[in-house]
């Protein structure tokens, strides 16, 4: 009944999503090659503009893409994307070019960000230990779903390995940086959250006026500088872009 | 410009449309009408094309003053319609003139209930499309007070009808077998087939509850499962054993496993289900599901040819007020001036 899986248990694994299209899947855990390969794989596909695929993703660990499996056949596209998997070793390949390091000023703890202080003993840090790390490991957003421009980003240290809450905070302000599982979530819009609100920030991912309204692609890289309060009450006065004094650059 | 004036409306009506594709990479369903047939229906009455912007009204309507002369057609869930008072037949296309009021009440059968106009709405586009995304912040529902203008209208036929694809009352569902589905036993899924389920009022855009009697349904090794691209059908199953089947304006990423994906086709049946109607899942396999599916596609394709003028039967003209409704292009006041 369910000749749904399209190659061997060997990874990485071609499977059909219902009938929306394909997905391949490098790790049944998440790591960064995994998660490095899957954004390139789906670059490179992307690249070579498959007249079938009507618009592709990365996730976590695979890449998908959206094709209409009513009007083509999914054989002759496995072919090729087995081709492509083949042309090189994509848990060693190199991310795609074209990706954006963002430097975001961000009030850690305080009463905006009310959680520092619980995550920080749960990573076995104190708090000006755990806000240096917070701030100086450079996280890649792993994906972008859920909410719309929201990044998973990755990857803290072992010690960072934290739960979620056993019960979900009601409600974090948009903006708001969140942690849990060694991940950041920056969310768009105020939400209910189990991951521990360790930080503020006035970057917005989803900007629907802008005309740039999403801020951010899978592979893009983020540095949370700490900022005092007083240098982020300044920043909310007078930014009104969405993006919260935050500084691009082009990774190179 | 022609337009309708919204007088009174429901908690949950909003303009849709097919939904924006492209932006999956950034975080964003597709979204767009609950009842996608319901739009071709409407696109095949009006004569004009399926994606064209219609007034989706979840279980209740409003009332609407027309501004200008109009064409509209009403499809999907089948809920009681007048125009000056005069009852206006669903899954029909009707004439609106200046000054007509038209009242669309509850739900009779089905959730999603929706009003067209010839041309299609005219209102604001947010990220490519004229479609609410409400959990994304796109587009707003539709408030008393608000002009919902209609497009430049080509056509002119009125008093057109269709019989719609049955989809207003649950039944059976068929599922294509999807990525997570061998993380399921096969006594699980069999039991999963065997199971009646209810639509549990928690439902929405985003998702439907299934509520049924019995053991929870369980993945094997559940809780190790990497969150994975979702698609709207996707039946996921959350901690406690619940399936959820994903709507249009689902996630695009979810952490819970899915046993399986209603067909596209059969989608719009959950969404139209009424609350605590009986809904079956029937796995297909893979080459069924995309025959059956391409077959969908193209009577939609075609929808057009089944549309037939509302018949003037005997039965019918007895009824002298229907039959001037029914016949459509003329309204009550031309006729008593011809």
């Amino acid at each position: 009944m369910t000749a749904q899986t399209l190659t061997s248990d060997q990874w990485p694994q071609i499977k059909t999503v219902g009938l929306a299209g394909i997905l391949v899947t490098f790790s049944p855990v998440l790591s960064e090659p995994a998660n490095r390969a899957a954004i390139a794989f789906r670059a490179a596909v992307k690249d070579q503009n498959w007249a079938e695929i009507e618009e592709s993703n990365s996730t976590l660990v695979s890449a998908f893409f959206r094709i209409d499996l009513a009007a083509h056949r999914p054989e002759p596209i496995v072919e090729r994307l087995q081709d492509t998997l083949a042309s090189q070793d994509w848990l060693n390949a190199p991310l795609p070019d074209g990706r954006t390091l963002w430097r975001v000023p961000t009030l850690f703890g305080t009463d905006r960000a009310p959680q520092l202080q619980e995550a920080a003993d749960l990573a076995g840090r104190s708090v000006d230990d755990a806000v240096h790390e917070l701030s100086t490991t450079t996280m890649r957003a792993l994906t972008i779903g859920f909410a719309p421009g929201q990044p998973y980003l990755g990857t803290l240290p072992d010690h960072w390995d934290i739960p979620r809450l056993s019960q979900i905070t009601p409600r974090v302000p948009a903006g708001a940086l969140v942690t849990a599982v060694r991940q950041f979530c920056l969310f768009p819009y105020d939400t209910p959250t189990g991951w521990r609100h360790v930080g503020q920030t006035g970057f917005l991912s989803f900007r629907p006026w802008a005309d740039e309204p999403f801020a951010l692609r899978a592979g893009d890289e983020m540095i949370f500088d700490p900022v005092s309060p007083t240098e982020f009450a300044k920043i909310e006065a007078t930014v009104t872009d969405g993006l919260g004094g935050a500084q691009r650059e082009a990774i190179t | 410009m022609s337009g309708l004036i919204v007088r009174s409306i429901g908690p949950a009506c909003a303009i849709q449309d097919l939904g924006r594709t492209g932006l999956l990479a950034n975080g964003l369903t597709r979204g767009g009408a609950s009842d996608p047939t319901a739009l071709y229906e409407g696109a095949a009455l009006l004569r004009h094309a399926p994606d064209m912007a219609a007034l989706e009204m979840a279980g209740l309507g409003g009332t609407f003053v027309a501004n200008g002369d109009l064409r509209i057609a009403l499809t999907g869930a089948e809920m009681t319609a007048t125009i000056d008072g005069n009852p206006a037949h669903w899954n029909a296309s009707h004439a609106l003139t200046d000054g007509a009021v038209l009242t669309i009440g509850a739900a009779r059968r089905g959730t999603f209930g929706y009003l067209h106009v010839g041309g299609g709405f005219d209102t604001p586009f947010y990220l490519g499309t004229r479609g609410a995304h409400l959990s994304a912040g796109l587009g707003q529902l539709v408030a008393v007070g608000d002009t919902l203008n209609a497009l430049p209208d080509d056509g002119a036929e009125t008093g057109l009808h269709l019989v719609p694809e049955p989809r207003l009352d649950g039944g059976k569902i068929r599922v294509v077998p999807s990525m997570q589905t061998d993380k399921f036993s096969d006594q699980t899924r069999a039991r999963f087939e065997a199971t009646e389920f209810r639509r549990d009022p928690r439902g929405n855009r985003q998702g439907m509850r299934m509520d049924f009697d019995g053991d929870g349904f369980h993945a094997t090794g559940q809780l190790n499962i990497v969150s994975e691209i979702v698609v709207p059908g996707d039946i996921q199953i959350t901690g406690d054993g619940t399936p959820f089947v994903l709507m249009h304006e689902c996630q695009t990423t979810g952490g819970y496993p899915r046993i399986g994906t209603v067909l596209p086709a059969d989608l719009s049946k959950v969404s139209q289900a009424p609350i605590g109607g009986t809904l079956r899942f029937e796995f297909l396999t893979f080459d069924q599901a995309a025959s059956i599916q391409a077959r969908a596609n193209a009577s939609l394709a075609t929808l057009r040819r089944v549309v037939k003028p509302l018949l003037r039967d005997p039965a019918t003209m007895q009824d002298l007020l229907s039959y001037q409704l029914i016949s459509g292009a003329i309204s009550a006041t031309a006729t008593d001036k011809g």
